[in-house]
């Protein structure tokens, strides 16, 4: 990856919907070599999709539960973690699924449209897979920082108009 | 009127032309400004962090005159291993309240009424002021962009008289952006040692050098017993408010600023000086974000002034774009003001920098790219408008011939 590239996705990692126009200024070359950096980038699924980072809590009438559930698992030899994970990961509540280090082995990201929901989804379908040995789930009360967004409120700007 | 009870220095001093326009600005509503001399960025939570701990811990009280010595210790260390110049952290380093602070003691430790003090214009606000302070003449050398706005060593040596005691260099400038490269310090510095001057290096911006890194002219030969250092945590740190800075030179003038710093203000405040301390130790990969994120800002903002029609040479550091505004057949004056009533777009005209500055403004792009965005599409608008009526002027003028 060259260091252009880097910055490209430095860039739209923070604003996916700058324009290349823009994006082409910011890293000094033409319109025409960016458009070409982001194709590759999209072509390689280094670039996996735009998507905008969203403060649910402020839609109303908005009722998603979020949970964090830590999985314990038992590997199958020659597949390990994998063909668990993606059992798990093919269902449409699970939000994300990560294979981890310390106390449990997959922590996963469940959504549900109620605290029952995602309970029976837990119990219902997560627990009883074979190779699951117990799980603990966590329900997330308020989200304040999230992919290194802050939620709260931004740090507004504090200095006077003009300065030296 | 109580004007019979100031002092004659006060009374002939100039008010800031900054200082005018920011009031005029400051009673606007909704304004995008380019106008802000300070990193929009708040200080890194590491840095605030450690301050507060040093106020849990009690550190309230005064510190040495020079600083705490822990302080001095990097600030030489970073010197050091940055500029392989090496500094006494006990004699040759001396912490003062901001880069501003560090620049009035250097005055004042060098120069006796009637010594000049050459300039380098377009230059910061106070560099003028604080030399007639202390009875010096400042001789400006006005630079402008045909040379990048870097003095050349026929200006500099053409204005050196017997009574030049020193020159003021700002690299990274201020409102410029010009970084002085290698080449045009060591001509300088070679012209110093010819004639024995003091430079005082103002290098508040050196962590803001995007192009290639920054040379200190302290690090050229024959220079370190004849520069004073002027630089501190405002704008690399993001650390404005809270006022540090430090010097650094040959022991006999940090001394002799260490006794005016004494009696006049004791010491900085301590509470920033376990900030700073934090900063220097633990601070440098916000620092390297932050440049990263201005040198995108500069490199989008000098091209879209050159695609609106003004025309922009490329700043090397710090965080101020200065274009031309010519085109517009306004002055820097009533463009920064026209800008400001039709478009609520806040930038600083260049004549406030010197007579150099005319025909420029100084568009700081501290500000997010959102905001940089807008400013454009605004500054675009109305450059159009002023550039079609130039423009028919001149076909008018041409048609009206005999
Ligand atoms: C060139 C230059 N020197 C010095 C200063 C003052 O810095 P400080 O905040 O450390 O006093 C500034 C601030 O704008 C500056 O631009």
């Amino acid at each position: 990856m060259n260091e252009k590239e880097i910055e490209v996705l430095e860039i739209i990692e923070h604003n996916g919907r700058q324009s290349i126009d823009t994006i082409a200024k910011m890293i000094d070359l033409s319109v025409e070599e960016t458009a070409e950096i982001i194709k590759h980038l999209e072509d390689k699924k280094v670039i996996v999709e735009y998507a905008a980072v969203i403060d649910w809590a402020k839609v109303e009438g908005d009722s998603t539960i979020k949970a964090m559930i830590d999985v314990k698992v038992t590997p199958k030899r020659e597949v390990g973690f994998d063909e668990i994970a993606r059992r798990i990961y093919r269902y449409d509540e699970v939000k994300s699924v990560y294979l981890m280090s310390g106390a449990y082995d997959l922590s996963v990201t469940v959504e549900g449209k109620s605290m029952a929901q995602v309970a029976q989804f837990v119990s219902e379908k997560l627990s009883t897979l074979d190779s699951v040995l117990s799980t603990t789930t966590h329900f997330i009360m308020k989200q304040y920082k999230h992919d290194g967004t802050i939620f709260d409120e931004g740090d507004s700007d504090k200095r006077i108009v003009v300065s030296p | 009127m109580s004007d019979r009870f100031l002092s004659k220095t006060a009374s002939d001093l100039e008010p800031s032309g900054i200082r005018r326009f920011f009031d005029l600005a400051a009673s606007m509503e909704g304004v995008i400004s380019l106008g802000v001399g300070e990193p929009d960025f708040t200080t890194s939570w590491k840095i605030r962090e450690a301050s507060i701990l040093s106020l849990e811990e009690g550190y309230t009280s005064y510190t040495a005159n020079p600083g705490i010595p822990e302080l001095r210790q990097e600030i030489a260390y970073y010197y050091a291993s940055k500029y392989n110049t090496a500094y006494d952290p006990l004699e040759e380093v001396l912490v003062t309240v901001g880069a501003s602070q560090a620049i009035d003691l250097a005055i004042r430790a060098i120069v006796n009424p009637g010594d000049e003090v050459i300039v380098v214009r377009p230059s910061f606000v106070s560099y003028l002021p604080v030399v007639q302070l202390v009875g010096g003449v400042p001789v400006p050398v006005d630079t402008t962009d045909v040379t990048h706005f870097i003095p050349t060593v026929e200006q500099i040596e053409a204005a050196i008289t017997e009574r030049t005691k020193a020159i003021l260099i700002c690299s990274p400038n201020n409102p410029t952006g010009t970084v002085m490269d290698k080449k045009s310090l060591a001509d300088l510095a070679e012209l110093c040692v010819a004639h024995d001057l003091v430079v005082i290096s103002d290098e508040i911006y050196s962590e803001l050098s995007y192009d290639e890194p920054h040379t200190s002219i302290a690090s050229l030969d024959g220079m370190k017993e004849r520069t004073i250092i002027i630089n501190g945590f405002s704008k690399g740190f993001a650390m404005t408010g809270w006022r540090l800075g430090f010097a650094l030179g040959p022991e006999a003038i940090v001394q002799a600023m260490l006794k005016i710093h004494q009696y006049t203000t004791m010491c900085a405040s301590t509470t920033a000086q376990y900030g700073a301390l934090e900063a220097l130790r633990n601070g440098w990969d916000d620092v390297v974000h932050m440049k990263k994120s201005y040198q995108r800002r500069r490199n989008y903002i000098v091209r879209s002034f050159e695609e609106i029609g003004l025309p922009c040479h490329k700043p090397g550091g710090a965080f101020y774009a200065f274009p031309s505004i010519r085109p517009t057949g306004l002055s820097s004056v009533e463009f920064a003001e026209a800008l400001l009533n039709e478009e609520k777009v806040a930038v600083v005209p260049g004549n406030v920098f010197g007579p150099s500055g005319e025909g420029h403004i100084r568009c700081s792009y501290a500000s997010s790219m959102d905001h940089l965005q807008e400013a454009i599409r605004r500054m675009e608008r109305f450059v159009s408008s002023y550039l079609a009526s130039s423009q028919e002027e001149a076909s008018e003028a041409v048609s009206t011939k005999p």
